[in-house]
Formats: structure tokens, C-alpha cells, sequence
């Protein structure tokens, strides 16, 4: 067989050779884009938050539209997810959106275990995909990808500072999630003091070392823009589905007594700025970090617990699949150790019963052959005694025939029989 | 504390769920923007194209490539009369980055010199599966490593052209087994080379028996018709297998005709333009390459050849512990892949093994 010599000249980094016309690979992101389009896209939500704190309202009021679903109460034994998932379509797009809220959220008395139930969720999904990775026939470019790419967690309008139950939710959430916080329900406060409240949530994040997600700023396109946005995180936001007559067109507004609070306002709310980083601009931005930093992160800790390595300490390169074998044979072994260990004592278990049951069968025997034994004695004795008692009836009935004989004889012979028949007689007796 | 799921779980993989309802939305979102941030992204990470020529020497393999790239991406290399044939088939891979109008583009040319030219040819396809194979397995150890990198560098061959001599018959049988065996692994797109020497009627009953060849041998190229996805693909994909083979003309010299530039080869008789459909087929085949099916080739090779070179892979090790198939998980040194490459392919198992066994 001929050896094969690869020779690759790469020449130190790849040079860059100019092209002498139009060649047409131009087209290719147009290409990629519309491969893309005819998979759709996938876009997973998680809103985080006290119950009535309007994570409905604003998933309604950010993607247009009237999502299904009765709003929670307050008497929830513990915290529940529930999800929807909706095909979205915009001119040739669709989307596929996943929108997961919490019900029951901060409503126990006892809110230790609040956080679990969510963490669960997250990890759920990154193990559902980590397992379809992980199959031998695998089918990941069709997969409905359900790994939360988004988590908007909702901060009371206090005004004041964030509270206990917020910073162990998002301590516990960050290294798993893309976290933006947003203030919700914010037209209960008023402007002064809302910069005082960002101010104080951001310190008290930074100070409690909570990575909450950052907008990228490294590529020139959107750097600017995701600049500002970052310097206005947590965004304060007000939904509403309602739409007001204002001025003279129709908008999506709440309205007070006192005025008018204009949900695509930017001098009102943030409303403006979440949906343009959330789906304009940041969309796929989102969906990178989740794949590449935080399921990569859960993939790596879920290996290395299942006992995976990527170098052994003899520094002999090991690799997930030998690892897996490894253990996979390891398995097998101690199943058919099990195995073995079972059937012997199925084996022992059967020969007992059997001994046993043979036992009793001899016993049987041996029982019939002694009552056999005995009935054939009673029957000797009977027939004994049965052949003697014919003897006597038999030499009965010959003395009476020889006596009725002798009686005859005697009456024809006269008296000188009697002394013969008196001797006799007397013989007789 | 069970999350309530009212959708179907995501852990069934199905292409989409046909009990989401569709939502009317009343206003303008903005989810198409998600194409532009698509763009963006793609612009910055820029492409990779990974491409193998094989034919005999002296088909015009690297001339075509340096056409089809419009730059010197290969050096001609005409073969001295004082050097000998090499014994030995030896591939031979050269990188460049070239951009147009932003898009850059990795391009990795692989060539065969030697492929099909010693005298006894037999198994000469195994270097180049080997080779094929071997990327495969390079990508498939970066990607089950625990700590993998974002972006995993892709050497695996999307696109392998063939040259077929003009011979104006019909396939040869090297032609045949090597088809066979490569249509298995990679994108395989045949071509006619040298296409000046058959005329029009020629090239189509060339083309005619090469098709009939392909098909009762039952060799699928590039585009397979079990991997059209819609109508709209079919439609497409069999104008597309209609033309196969492409009879190319390759050319890397400009001629003066009718006062343009053109890339031709002048001949006594007159210029053969390259670029010119009445003349040569190879603005198709330009076209099927870069312009249209590019990003298709590496995904076709992504989602079907690799994973299928995956699941034999991966099937093997269950199979054949420490038995004599048993291929050794860890990375392997360049070279020594020589040995179970036939048994790689699932389907070309049968008849592989025995190969091996003589």
C-alpha cells in the first residue's frame, strides 16, 4: 500500500494572494443567510420575577403581540416554571420563541430554596442538548435547541436597593445565564430617583461580584451603541398592551389621572432601548454566549464529574471516547460479574429445592411401602386364621358324619353295639 | 418542583413542532435584524473552503484551480524530463486567504500529484481517504475534548473534483472504484478536463456514458439527489445533475478577442475562451462551486459525511475492543492511518474487508 506523505505548506500563516478578477464568493454570507433562513430560528427567554410584577405584560409588549395564559396567584406552594413556545413570523423569518416565566416567585415565606427550581430548568436544557451531542446518531442541525438564551430578571420598584432574595437568584444564575436585569413596573418612580436606584443596583451587583450580561462592544458596527446601552443597565421598563390616542396616532400607553406614561417614550421608560438590544441588535449575540460560554461551561464540569479527563497524570493523552469505553467496559464487566453471581445463586436456590423434594418423595415411598408391607401381614393373619377355621369345621363335620354313622350302625346291631357304641362312646369322649 | 412544560420537551429532536401556535404579531418587531447581526458575524469570522483536485498528471488540475480563484493559488508545476515519477502518491495542501469586497476566504487547496500514474494502481485511492478520514478525525478529537475551543478550525475537505481524461469512451475502471469509494466520504464533483480535445457532439455522449456509467454503479456525486430538501432544491439540484460531468477548459493566460481580455488558450486553430458557455462548460462549474452551492458543500459535508464517519467511528469502538480492528482513541500521529481507513465507511465495509483479507 503506498504510504502517504502530507505535505503542508502553510507558509508562516497563510499569505493573502490578490485576485485577478471578480471570482463571486462575495455571495457567501448571502448564502449562509439564506440557509439560516430556511432552518429558522430558535430564541429562548427566561423571565425571572415576583408574581405581578408584569412579565407578561412586557413579553406581550416587546414582541407585538397576545401571548396566551392566566395570570398566577399568590398562594403557590413553591416556585413552577412555565413555558411557552410560539412561531413568530416577520416577513421571511420565523422565529421560534420559547418564553419561560416563574410562577410562585418570592410569594413563599420560608424563600431559601426559591432559586432551585430555575437552576434545575437551566441545567435540565443544557443536559437535553449535551446528551443529543453526545449520541452516536445525532441529528443536532434539526434539533429544537430549548437552552435558555436570555434571562430578564425583574427588580421591584423599590427604590431603594435590590433585595436579599435578588442577589442570591442572580449570584446563583450568572455563571449558567445571560442575565439583564431590568426595573420593572418603573413609572412608580420618579426620574431623580431612578438614577439613584440604577446607581445603587449596579454597585451592589459589582460589589457582590455578579456578572450580569454585558452588551459586546468589539465589533465597530454596534460597539457604539452597545457602549451607551451598557452605561444604562438595568433598564427601567413599563408594559402595556393597550393602545391611547395620543396626539393623533395610536400608542401603547397607561393611563393616569395625573398623565399619560408612553411606553415607546424614550424620555419616558427604557422600553425602547431593551427591545432594540434584547432583539435588534443583540439577538444572535445572546445565542453565541449561551453555546460557547456557558453550555461550554456546563459541559465541562458535567464531563469532568463523570470522571472524563483530557490528560492523564502519565501524560499519556487521553480522550473522552477512551475514558468512556474504559468505563463502559468497567460497567460491562461488573454487570456480568452480577450476572454470574445471580444465576449461581439461582443454580444453588434450585438444586436446594430439588434435594428437598426428593427428600420428601423418598419419605413417601418408604411410607407406602411400610403400610403396604403391613396390609399384607393383616391379610397373612386373616388367612390363617381363615384355613384354620375350615380345618375345624371340617373335622367337625367329619365326626358328625362318622357319629351319624356310628348311630345307624348301632340301632340295626341291637344292644351289643351298646357296649361297642358305649365304648366308643367313651373312646369318642 | 417539576417545571409545568407545555410544549413538547425539548429533548426530542424533530424539525419543528407542529403543535406551536403561530402568533399574529401587530406591529414591527424587528427580528429580521437577527440576519444583518447573521452578516456581521459571518464577515468577521470570515470562510473556510477546503478543496481537493484529483487526476493523472497532466490533466490540468492546478491550471483549473488557479482559474477557478482567478490568482496564482498554485504553481504550475511542470515536471522536469530528468525527474523521475514519483513512486509514492503524495498529497500536497496549500492555504491562502483571499478577499473580495470584505469576505475573506480560507481556501486550502489539496492536490494528488502521482494519483493514477504508476503502473500498477491499485488501492492509489487509499492515501486519499486516509487523508480525507484523517481530518475527520482531527475535527472529531477537537470536538469531544472537554475544553474545546470556540471555534474549531475545519481542514476537512468540502469538495472533491475529479478529473476524468477525455478519452471519449466512458468511465475507466480506476475511475469507477475510486468514485465509488470517494462519493461515500466526500462531495464529489466530476469533471471532464482537458474538454478542447472532444468537440460539441463528442463531449455530449461522453457526458451521456458517464452519466449511465455514475448511475448503474450507483455512485451519488455532488448534488445527491437523497439529499434535496424541497421542491425548490430538486428543481435546482437536477438542472444542476443534468450537466454532470462539467467538460472545463482550464486557462491561467489572457488573450486580446474582439478587443477584451479574456482567459483563453490560444491554438493555432483559434482561442478557446474559458469564460465563454458556447465554448466550456466552466462558468458552470465556477458557479456550482463558489458562487451558489458553496456554503451547501460544507454542509453537506458537516451534517452527513462527517456525521457518518462519526457514527462508525464511534460504533467501532463498541464493536471491536482490543480486537484486530481496535484503533487506537488517542490522537494518532500523521501517516500511520494508513491500515483501517477501509473500514471506516460502513457501507464499503463488505467489500473492504475483503481487500484486506487477500
Amino acid at each position: 500500500m503506498a504510504a502517504t506523505d502530507i505535505a503542508r505548506q502553510v507558509g508562516e500563516g497563510c499569505r493573502t494572494v490578490p485576485l485577478a478578477g471578480h471570482v463571486g464568493f462575495d455571495s457567501l454570507p448571502d448564502q449562509l443567510v439564506n440557509k439560516s433562513v430556511s432552518q429558522g430560528f430558535c430564541f429562548n427567554i427566561l423571565c425571572v420575577g415576583e408574581t405581578g410584577l408584569g412579565k407578561s405584560t412586557l413579553m406581550d409588549t416587546l414582541f407585538n403581540t397576545k401571548f396566551e395564559g392566566e395570570p398566577a396567584t399568590h398562594t403557590q406552594p413553591g416556585v413552577q416554571l412555565r413555558s411557552n413556545t410560539y412561531d413568530l413570523q416577520e416577513s421571511n423569518v420565523g422565529l421560534k420563541l420559547t418564553i419561560v416565566s416563574t410562577v410562585g416567585f418570592g410569594d413563599q415565606i420560608n424563600k431559601e430554596d426559591s432559586y432551585k427550581p430555575i437552576v434545575e430548568f437551566i441545567d435540565a436544557q443544557f443536559e437535553a442538548y449535551l446528551q443529543e451531542e453526545l449520541k452516536i446518531r445525532r441529528v443536532l442541525h434539526t434539533y429544537h435547541d430549548s437552552r435558555i438564551h436570555a434571562c430578564l430578571y425583574f427588580i421591584a420598584p423599590t427604590g431603594h436597593s435590590l433585595k436579599s432574595l435578588d442577589l442570591v437568584t442572580m449570584k446563583k444564575l450568572d455563571s449558567k445565564v445571560n442575565i439583564i436585569p431590568i426595573i420593572a413596573k418603573s413609572d412608580a418612580i420618579s426620574k431623580s430617583e431612578l438614577t439613584k436606584f440604577k446607581i445603587k443596583i449596579t454597585s451592589e451587583l459589582v460589589s457582590n461580584g455578579v456578572q450580569i450580561y454585558q452588551f459586546p462592544t468589539d465589533d465597530e458596527s454596534v460597539a457604539e451603541i452597545n457602549g451607551t446601552m451598557n452605561a444604562h443597565l438595568p433598564f427601567a421598563v413599563i408594559g402595556s398592551t393597550e393602545e391611547l390616542k395620543i396626539g393623533n396616532k395610536m400608542m401603547k400607553a397607561r393611563q393616569y389621572p395625573w398623565g399619560t406614561v408612553q411606553v415607546e417614550n424614550e424620555a419616558h421608560c427604557d422600553f425602547v432601548k431593551l427591545r432594540e438590544m434584547l432583539i435588534r441588535v443583540n439577538m444572535d449575540d445572546l445565542r453565541e454566549q449561551t453555546h460557547s460560554r456557558h453550555y461550554e461551561l456546563y459541559r465541562r464540569c458535567k464531563l469532568e464529574e463523570m470522571g472524563f479527563k483530557d490528560t492523564d497524570p502519565d501524560s499519556k493523552p487521553f480522550s473522552l471516547q477512551e475514558t468512556y469505553e474504559a468505563k463502559r467496559n468497567e460497567f460491562l464487566g461488573e454487570l456480568q460479574k452480577k450476572e454470574e453471581e445471580m444465576r449461581q445463586m439461582f443454580v444453588q436456590r434450585v438444586k436446594e429445592k430439588e434435594a428437598e423434594l426428593k427428600e420428601a418423595e423418598k419419605e413417601l415411598h418408604e411410607k407406602f411401602d411400610r403400610l403396604k408391607k403391613l396390609h399384607q401381614d393383616e391379610k397373612k393373619k386373616l388367612e390363617d386364621k381363615k384355613k384354620s377355621l375350615d380345618d375345624e369345621v371340617n373335622a367337625f363335620k367329619q365326626r358328625k358324619t362318622a357319629a351319624e354313622l356310628l348311630q345307624s350302625q348301632g340301632s340295626q346291631a341291637g344292644g351289643s353295639q351298646t357296649l361297642k357304641r358305649d365304648k366308643e362312646k367313651k373312646n369318642f369322649f | 418542583m417539576d417545571p409545568l412544560r407545555q410544549s413538547p420537551s425539548p429533548g426530542s429532536s424533530r424539525p419543528s413542532s407542529p403543535r406551536t401556535p403561530p402568533c399574529e404579531m401587530f406591529d414591527y418587531v424587528g427580528i429580521e435584524a437577527v440576519l444583518d447581526q447573521l452578516k456581521i458575524k459571518a464577515m468577521k469570522m470570515g470562510f473556510e473552503f477546503n478543496i481537493m483536485v484529483v487526476g493523472q498528471s497532466g490533466l490540468g488540475k492546478s491550471t483549473m484551480v488557479n482559474t477557478l480563484f482567478k490568482s496564482k493559488v498554485w504553481k504550475s508545476n511542470i515536471p522536469n524530463l530528468g525527474t523521475p515519477t514519483p513512486q509514492t502518491l503524495k498529497l500536497h495542501s496549500v492555504t491562502h486567504i483571499i478577499e473580495e469586497k470584505g469576505v475573506k476566504l480560507k481556501l486550502t487547496v489539496t492536490d494528488t500529484p502521482g494519483f493514477g500514474d504508476q503502473i500498477n494502481n491499485d488501492k492509489c485511492w487509499d492515501p486519499i481517504l486516509g487523508y480525507i478520514n484523517e481530518q475527520y478525525e482531527r475535527y472529531l478529537q477537537e470536538e469531544i475534548l472537554i475544553t474545546r475551543q470556540r471555534h474549531i478550525p475545519d481542514t476537512r475537505v468540502h469538495c472533491c473534483v475529479y478529473f476524468v481524461p477525455p478519452t471519449g469512451h466512458c468511465l475507466r475502471p480506476l475511475d469507477i472504484e475510486f468514485l465509488q469509494r470517494l462519493c461515500r466520504a466526500v462531495n464529489v464533483v466530476p469533471v471532464i478536463a482537458r474538454a478542447d480535445s472532444l468537440t460539441i457532439e463528442e463531449r455530449e455522449t461522453f457526458r451521456q456514458r458517464i452519466q449511465h456509467n455514475l448511475r448503474s454503479h450507483c455512485i451519488e456525486v455532488y448534488p445527491q439527489k437523497s439529499l434535496d430538501e424541497d421542491t425548490n432544491d430538486r428543481i435546482l439540484n437536477s438542472k444542476i445533475r443534468d450537466r454532470i460531468p462539467f467538460a472545463v477548459v482550464g486557462a491561467d493566460r489572457e488573450h486580446l478577442v474582439n478587443g477584451k481580455c479574456v482567459l483563453g488558450r490560444k491554438t493555432k486553430w483559434g482561442i478557446i475562451e474559458v469564460e465563454n458557455m458556447a465554448h466550456c462548460e466552466f462558468p458552470l462549474l465556477r458557479d456550482l462551486l463558489i458562487r451558489s452551492h458553496l456554503q451547501d458543500l460544507k454542509d453537506i459535508t458537516h451534517n452527513v459525511h462527517y456525521e457518518n464517519y462519526r457514527v462508525c467511528r464511534l460504533n467501532e469502538s463498541h464493536l471491536l475492543p482490543q480486537g484486530p480492528g481496535w484503533v487506537n482513541l488517542a490522537p494518532t500521529p500523521a501517516g500511520r492511518l494508513a491500515t483501517p481507513q477501509s473500514s471506516k465507511v460502513c457501507q464499503q465495509a463488505q467489500d473492504d474487508a475483503k481487500d484486506e483479507a487477500y
